[in-house]
């Protein structure tokens, strides 16, 4: 049981703060299908970064801040990525949907072409084994190795990553900007009637280029916290959809970031199941439940999707989607 | 009056060629600059490589190789192979290209083009792997597995066309869910199945090649030089020509861009407009899958059936195909030969120098980026017909015309 809520909680984290980028770029009025892709280069950035500073020699007792490090260089790789994506969608008032794709298409080709040609392989891998540098056990938190914490204790305390703290950290107050701050009132402003904030003073493109940014910065930590605690920090340009799961999860969520967490969460737990269902025993009773119940991987793997499919069958009328997203803004359409 | 009017027309399909030309240009030379800059970064690659890179780029299927008699130089010249390969790897993008052109014009964007390609390899292997060919004869199993392919791909792209005809849920959306349900359903239909090539030791994830059941492509003699060319390019661009004639010179076309132009008014026009959404994401289902087929039923590919984890980059090429080709049919011929040809020139690259076949994905996808800028290309040579004419302000008429044409489609 606690295996599986850890794992759950190591999908989920990356899932809420990509489907949180999702929503800072709807919010402002910018479709980001690229949230794939952008995941790819940070996952690349981050395993480059990492591995660098280990191969420089990077002490491993303060592995924990070369993680922070890592996070903010992936956020800075994601957002310069995503501006390839709002100088299309704003500045050019190019096709988003276009736009996105190609980012989506460039990621991985760059990240293989730079892979290869440097490592003549597919594969980025870090110099050292990514939980044994970056795992914190409950000794990390000064408990004993005998010390039984309960299952909340060990959630919380054993066997996790300082990200999983900081990425629920930075999903609340980011959830809170949106929501309780003029910033975060504007942005949503420039997504539903941009003509309107223009009015009042609001300078649309601004917030169009900040909330694609923000967007850019949650999904390249995103990717990064993806590679790390899924696939031990490899950078393939591959995140097997995982951006395209967040985009469920988001339009699931109906933008909203409580009902986004709350989607995430089950979404996540799926998406563990589907990644460890053979070796998943629950009731620590020896038995492998879930294997054993026969169901392929691929139908957890595709529930999400179909789940998100029937959901919007059902609440199309209702949605909340972003009224002017897609929607190029021209100042002289009034 | 009537003599202007055509002129301007010419002058915008014109003017849309120039625009994709340029978006080509434009990233074959930031291909290019990136062979450079990992010339000079890189110690492994002497600058020299990023000169030899750049022409194999640019040669592609004119490539024969190094000649070692001559200090290993690149050599250019005709390469019947190559072309042929060209010819073969350029079926199925033809086909997507048709595919996302034909939704293009409804005003759908088909990004879904991956899970139809997705189910329609599914469904042509299955029959064509599947039937006994000692029972039922060969030619006519690869007929009713190209047919199954259609039907299989038709079915997956009705399922965005329903929801947007019905519930007005954005096609992309759905076609992004439907992309990721098709590739698990795909793994999940092959994992364990009898299709499943174990014979080969060391290989694992294929299935087997159609043509174990004698199922195959004719020829037609059109596999020179040893390539995988056979009639699938033939069919390929029958169904271009077919797709143009429905389009522009049919009712059922004229409606469907009429809906692709201005929902309401086909509405109001009396066509109904919720048919014609479905049966054109059908459609570009149907080709979609047809491409599959093409390309799998060749008797020599096989395909990863693993695929829960990865889309087939054939599908998402249909739009990079399409949008070089501004959406025309005939156009989608020449782009999707075009994509080939970059391919070809990818693999050349990792073939022959430090360099790796990635290059072709960059290039490509710069293209798809600029080419979403063709509106934005097309007003700057307006601009500039503008400047040269005399003063660009008192001269409204020739830039009224351009700002109207907005989306590629031919007036009808």
């Amino acid at each position: 049981m606690t295996f599986l809520l850890q794992q759950t909680v190591i999908y989920t984290v990356p899932l809420l703060l990509v489907a949180l980028a999702g929503v800072f770029a709807e919010r402002s009025g910018i479709i980001n299908l690229a949230l794939e892709g952008i995941m790819i280069i940070g996952a690349f950035a981050g395993a480059w970064f990492v591995r660098s500073m280990q191969v420089g020699g990077w002490n491993e007792n303060l592995a924990q801040l070369l993680l922070l490090a890592a996070m903010l260089v992936t956020a800075a790789a994601g957002t310069l990525f995503s501006m390839l994506l709002s100088f299309s969608a704003v500045k050019m008032k190019a096709d988003q949907t276009i736009g996105g794709t190609a980012l989506n298409l460039l990621a991985p080709a760059v990240v293989l072409f730079l892979v290869n040609i440097t490592f003549q392989q597919n594969t980025l891998n870090l110099r050292y084994d990514a939980p044994s540098w970056f795992m914190l056990f409950q000794t990390d938190f000064g408990f004993s190795r005998q010390t039984e914490l309960g299952l909340v204790g060990d959630l919380l305390l054993n066997k996790t990553y300082l990200t999983t703290y900081i990425g629920i950290l930075i999903y609340v107050v980011l959830s809170v900007i949106l929501y309780k701050t003029r910033f975060g009132l504007r942005l949503r402003a420039c997504g539903e009637h941009p003509q309107a904030a223009d009015s009042v003073g609001i300078n649309v493109y601004k917030m169009r280029h900040l909330g694609t940014a923000i967007s850019g910065a949650l999904a390249g930590v995103g990717g990064f916290i993806y590679s790390l605690t899924t696939s031990n920090g490899a950078a393939n340009g591959d995140v097997a959809g995982f951006g395209f799961l967040a985009l469920a999860v988001m339009i699931f969520g109906n933008w909203k970031p409580l009902n986004i967490a709350i989607v995430g969460t089950l979404f996540g737990l799926l998406k563990c199941i589907s990644a460890c269902s053979g070796t998943l025993d629950i009731n620590g009773d020896g038995v492998y439940l879930l294997s054993q119940i026969g169901v392929s991987t691929y139908v957890y793997n595709m529930l999400p999707y179909v789940i998100t499919l029937v959901v919007l069958a059902f609440t199309s009328k209702k949605s909340r989607a972003p009224k002017a997203e897609g929607i190029p803004y021209d100042k002289g359409q009034r | 009056m009537k003599e202007k009017k055509e002129r301007t027309l010419w002058n915008d399909g014109a003017k849309t060629v120039a625009a994709s030309l340029l978006s080509i240009l434009m990233g074959v030379v930031f291909g290019g600059l990136l062979l450079l800059l990992a010339a000079l970064l890189l110690n492994n690659i002497p600058l020299s490589s990023a000169w030899e890179g750049f022409r194999i780029v640019l040669g592609g299927i004119f490539n024969t190789g190094r000649d070692y008699d001559r200090g290993s130089a690149i050599t250019f010249g005709f390469n019947a192979r190559l072309l042929g390969d060209m010819l073969f790897r350029g079926t199925p993008l033809i086909m997507t290209g048709l595919s996302v052109a034909l939704a293009y014009k409804t005003g759908l964007f088909n990004i879904g083009a991956p899970g139809q390609y997705l189910m329609g390899t599914a469904a042509s292997l299955m029959v064509a792997l599947g039937m006994d060919t000692s029972v039922v004869p060969a030619p006519l199993v690869w007929l009713l597995a190209f047919c199954a392919a259609i039907l299989a791909g038709a079915l997956w792209g009705c399922i965005p066309g329903l929801f947007k005809a019905h519930l007005n849920v954005n096609e992309v959306i759905t076609s992004i869910m439907t992309n990721w349900i098709a590739a698990n359903l795909v793994t999940m239909l092959f994992d364990g199945s009898r299709f499943i090539n174990n014979v080969d030791y060391g290989k694992t994830g294929y299935c087997l090649k159609t043509s174990s059941n004698g199922v195959a492509t004719a020829k037609l003699g059109l596999d020179f030089g040893g390539s995988s060319a056979n009639a699938g390019i033939l069919i390929a661009v029958a169904f271009a020509v077919v797709t143009y004639v429905v389009i522009n010179k049919t009712v059922f076309g004229y409606e469907l861009r009429s809906c692709g132009s201005n929902k309401n008014a086909a509405r109001y026009a009396g066509m109904n407009e919720k048919r014609n959404i479905v049966l054109s994401m059908a459609i570009a289902g149907g080709l979609s899958a047809a491409g599959a087929a093409l390309y799998f039923l060749q008797g020599d590919v096989e395909f990863y059936w693993h695929t829960s984890m990865s889309l087939p980059a054939t599908g998402f090429n249909g739009i990079p195909v399409a949008l070089l080709a501004s959406c025309s049919p005939i156009g989608c011929v020449f782009s999707g030969l075009f994509m080939a040809y970059l391919t070809i020139s990818g693999s050349q690259l990792s073939n022959l120098t430090a360099y790796n076949e990635y290059i072709a994905d960059i290039i490509v996808a710069v293209i798809v980026y600029l080419s979403a800028f063709t509106l934005f290309f097309k007003s700057l040579m307006d601009r500039k017909k503008a400047g040269k004419a005399g003063t660009p302000k008192s001269e409204p008429a020739p830039a009224a015309p351009a700002a109207e044409t907005v989306g590629k489609e031919a007036q009808p």
